[in-house]
């Protein structure tokens, strides 16, 4: 064999000598090997830290998670009260629902073993499967890798100084390209839609913002809420509060969102354009509504578009209630407020104003022309503040002291405002014409009202100081709200309790005087309360002061008969789901219903009675 | 006296260790006469499942297309997305990827190594390179968290940045492989039958390679110097120096010691990353997922994988899902015309040794 190749024969010999050396694999017994620090194994999740959006559940495209209930958590604000749910027998690893989950709570851990006879134990949920999981949780989202977008698109708004010169919108809302820009760090999951009073469809409209489609977002908007641009611009915004990203980062800015959506239609006309409502014929009913607030608009727009006959009637010369004649117009300008009152009379909304009931038209008249009467009055009467020298002059309510600086903005033949292109009021040559408060204003209070009237009053040119009985952080107050009054050079004295106010010769306010307070934890659990301390009466000398810690209603207007029938309770009128009064004829809605006092409660009161209302009249489910 | 042709079936149970397909053989006596293959036993409809799943999911099916080397699926797909959207990838980032990609290759050689041994009967090799190959799957769970399918590479980035006592550890690695290089040549490259079984076996002739599209190793082997991270120079291949081998011959041999030469740089080449990395940003962050859209746009990309040329052709119609997804692996051309021609006139003991040395791979067959 001449080609017989010694080498070739050799050299692979050589490799016997490997048999002495240690095997570098496992033996079969030693299975488990511990997996490396970042090792993509079972999932676990934190079930406190989780709310159930569902982003793992939507981004996982093997369909390997659900979102199940899971015993002992509950829906609560915020929370679905689900938990994800892993098919072992789908997930692939790839960790996508980690690096997705707002809150990190969702994590791979190092465990890769797991045996079971029985197919169900492959579904699993985790954190209740393997609650000790915690420990061994390897692939981990932080705020650095997490792809939620923690930080909103900063909304341009004018400077402090700028601000108290004028009543010009102090917000100046987003651009286009802003807009969508916030509107894509959306995840989409919902959580706002249970959170608002309305349930608004804020992924959708959202979701047609980010993809250009901002008329779908008015017509989406629309479809539950006839105030869109109110709520665009002051809603207390409870779908923020709970918005997923806020776990880790600032919540969407869905307010501003809305704002720029309904912001697109510039007049009433092409808001009708857009929307093109469908208007049924008339199906012979007619429904009386007692105020044209947000409450009563918005019964007044739904029954139209479903065929009823709607009278609205309001006491004043303008509708729109408490946005119209208690939130100041830097907050909420004219126009935007005209826009929509103009498009739901288009719909054939009618409102006969300078009609008070009680004395231009009696309740039992509506009652018996109509066949269903909405009650949507609201609370009109500050609440005293109960201590001495209350009468005297100076001393005024909030929310009479709003409604005086507004009734100015809304009466155009007044010739003390320059107006620019956009008929917005930017200078006022004799503030204090307006009202008489001095240089020295004192609010008390610490709720949005309080806010309002302080900055109004700041902008009339006074020094002004907000004085709440407990700390800054338990204002019921909007954050953004507090942080734009200090920004204006808005004082706040926290834990002071007002005492008394003394007045000069003229019978004219010219010292409050005030107890400092320290707060004592409630024993049952409530929070803090605000107990004076003996002895540290301050005083500051005021021109004004201004009482903003709360309204009640005037229910003077309704006969006894009805109001036995109808049960109002502490100041609240009593009502079933359908906002159905104890008269089934009668229906009430916003703030003398609900306690949460804020208008977009309000319009889902009315959403509510527009369904009772149908139920009564159209027998309909 | 004429022989009577007899059909055998190979496969579709893993002739070789190529994956699920199939190659119907005529054969007279020992002699291939005919040779048909047969795709469909893996078709799990990447392409399309990809116009379903918004861009960030087609990240997580990508790395499937092709089991024993995944990254440069993972590259390609994110490279064709930074290249629509126009996203800026960190030098950090580039780096890692290459580090991936070569510690990719070089996996993908050691199975290789076990798959041609193992062919020709030289069953202790697929043993040892398998063993050795779990110190970069060891590498690759530091790194990215998973073994075999990485997930790692996507758009701006990478996911995550080198864990602590990486670099030492992959020092410590490629030292060891080099040394064991050695051991691989006495047992394989030196054994007279292996050397047997190889030489003059599957021959390409270099005019028909170009003919048919052979690319990578096969076609190197052709003596024709043709590999994409030279010729188009992506990531940051540009900077480091390696040397791409061609050698005369054509047969599964030749192949072999290509192979057998690009392992060797490409340890050099994780090296030069391990030392030359920037520190910095390893990712550019992509915004949320459920509503990122891309520019409309198209992106022709590829990559040189342990098996050639691996394009990605992706469409984007301006929406938040791919519109098409196209993918061309090496193997399309490698394990259908290439081998239906190679086969003619061979042993049939020599099928799966040719099979081996050209990178059968059906899965990227059949995206």
């Amino acid at each position: 064999m001449g080609f017989f190749n010694i080498k070739g024969t050799v050299q692979p010999l050589t490799t016997l000598s490997q048999l002495g050396k240690k095997p570098h694999t496992l033996l079969v017994p030693q299975i488990e090997v511990e997996a490396s620090d970042r090792y993509r194994g079972l999932h676990y999740n934190d079930l406190e830290l989780c709310i159930g959006c569902g982003n793992c559940s939507t981004i996982c495209m093997n369909k390997a998670i659900d979102m199940v209930p899971v015993e002992g958590i509950e829906p609560k604000k915020g929370d679905s009260g689900l938990r994800p749910r892993v098919d072992n027998g789908r997930c692939c690893w790839c960790a996508l629902c980690v690096e997705v989950c707002p809150t990190g709570s969702l994590r791979l851990t190092k465990d890769y073993i797991f045996v079971s006879e029985n197919p169900e134990d492959f579904l699993w949920t985790p954190g209740v499967s393997n609650p000790d999981g915690y420990q061994r949780a390897s692939f981990i989202s932080t705020p650095q890798t997490t792809l939620t977008e923690l930080h909103r698109v900063p909304m341009p708004e004018l400077e402090g100084e700028e601000r108290v010169k004028s009543f010009a919108e102090v917000v100046l809302g987003y651009t286009e390209e802003q807009a969508r820009e916030e509107a894509r760090r959306c995840l989409g999951c919902g959580l706002c839609t249970e959170a608002c009073p309305e349930h608004m469809h804020i992924p959708e409209y959202i979701n047609a913002i980010a993809a250009g489609n901002d008329e779908d977002a008015i017509r989406i908007i629309y479809d539950n809420n006839p105030l869109p641009e109110m709520c665009g611009k002051v809603c207390t915004r409870r779908c923020e509060e709970v918005c997923a990203v806020t776990k880790r980062g600032e919540p969407l800015a869905i307010r501003w969102l809305k704002r720029y959506a309904i912001e697109r239609a510039e007049t009433a006309d092409i808001l009708y354009e857009i929307i093109n409502p469908e208007i049924k014929p008339d199906n012979g009913f007619k429904v009386g509504i007692i105020g044209a607030g947000p409450a009563g608009l918005t019964a007044a727009y739904y029954l139209k578009l479903k065929g009823f006959d709607v009278t609205v009637f309001e006491a004043t010369n303008k509708a729109g209630g408490m946005i119209t004649w208690g939130i100041p117009k830097y907050r909420f300008p004219v126009d935007s407020l005209y826009k929509q009152i103009e498009y739901m009379e288009k719909v054939g909304v009618k409102i006969k104003y300078n009609t008070r009931v009680g004395k231009d038209i009696s309740f039992e008249e509506i009652y018996n022309n109509f066949d269903a009467v909405f009650i949507g009055v609201g609370f009109q009467v500050g609440w005293k503040l109960g201590i001495e020298g209350e009468d005297l002059e100076g001393a005024m309510q909030a929310i009479n002291f709003l409604r005086e600086v507004n009734n100015v903005f809304l009466k155009d033949e007044n010739g003390n405002f320059v107006r620019d292109e956009k008929g917005n009021v930017i200078k006022i040559k004799e503030p204090n014409k307006i009202v008489e408060i001095g240089d020295k204003v004192v609010v008390i209070g610490g709720g949005n009202v309080a806010i309002d009237a302080a900055r109004v009053a700041r902008r009339l040119g006074a020094d002004v100081t907000i004085l709440y009985r407990r700390r800054v952080k338990d204002m019921p107050a909007d954050w953004e709200e507090i942080e734009g009054a200090e920004a204006e050079g808005v004082k706040i004295i926290p834990q002071g309790i007002p005492v008394k106010i003394i007045g000069d010769e003229n019978g004219h306010v010219k010292k409050l005087v005030y107890l400092k307070a320290e707060m004592v934890p409630d024993p049952k659990g409530g929070r803090p309360r605000p107990v004076p301390i003996e002895g540290s009466e301050t005083e500051i000398e005021v021109t004004a002061v201004i009482a903003a810690i709360g309204q009640g209603a005037d229910y003077s207007f309704i006969p006894d008969k009805f109001k036995e029938k109808i049960q109002i309770e502490r100041g609240r009128i009593k009502t079933n789901e359908f906002r159905q009064t104890g008269d089934p004829k009668i229906f009430a809605g916003g703030d003398a219903v609900n306690r949460t006092a804020d208008a977009i409660s309000a319009i889902a009161d009315g959403f509510r009675a527009v369904k009772g209302i149908e139920k009564l009249l159209l027998n309909k489910e | 006296m004429r022989k009577k042709a007899t059909t055998i079936y190979l496969g579709p149970q893993h002739p070789g260790i190529t994956g699920n397909m199939m190659v119907r053989l005529e054969v007279e006596g020992d002699t291939v006469v005919k040779a048909t293959t047969h795709v469909g036993y893996l078709h799990r409809g990447f392409e399309k499942l990809m116009e379903r799943r918004n861009w960030l999911q087609s990240f997580t099916i990508v790395c499937r297309i092709c089991v024993p080397e995944p990254d440069p699926n993972e590259e390609n797909y994110a490279r064709a997305v930074e290249e629509i959207e126009g996203r800026e990838v960190p030098e950090r980032a580039k780096y890692i990827r290459v580090l991936v990609l070569e510690l990719s290759r070089i996996q993908a050689y050691l199975l290789w190594y076990g798959g041609q041994a193992a062919s020709t009967g030289l069953y202790t090799m697929g043993q040892w390179s398998i063993g050795d190959r779990n110190y970069i799957l060891d590498l690759f769970e530091d790194l990215t968290g998973g073994r075999v399918y990485h997930m790692y590479i996507w758009p701006g980035g990478v996911r995550r940045d080198l864990p602590k006592g990486f670099k030492d550890k992959a020092f410590r690695v490629m030292d060891y492989l080099e040394k064991r290089l050695d051991d691989y040549d006495r047992l394989m490259f030196d054994n007279a039958i292996f050397q047997k079984r190889t030489q003059g076996i599957g021959v390409i002739d270099p005019e028909k390679a170009i003919e048919w599209g052979v690319v990578g190793p096969p076609l190197r082997a052709c003596g024709i110097r043709s590999d994409v991270r030279i010729d188009e120079p992506y990531e940051v291949y540009d900077k480091l120096k390696f040397e791409v081998p061609a050698f005369k011959g054509g047969d599964v041999w030749t192949r072999a010691l290509i192979r057998r030469f690009e392992i060797r740089q490409s340890i050099n080449i994780v090296r030069q990353v391990l030392e030359q990395m920037p520190s910095g940003e390893y990712y550019n962050k992509i915004p949320n997922p459920h509503k990122w859209a891309l520019p409309p746009g198209e992106a022709f990309v590829k990559t040189e994988s342990a098996r050639g040329e691996f394009a990605y052709y992706v469409v984007s119609d301006g929406s938040t899902h791919p519109r098409r997804v196209h993918v061309k692996g090496p193997a399309y051309v490698h394990a259908i015309t290439l081998l239906e021609n190679l086969l003619v006139g061979q042993n049939i003991a020599d099928v799966s040794v040719i099979m081996n040395s050209l990178g059968t791979c059906p899965p990227e067959i059949e995206r």
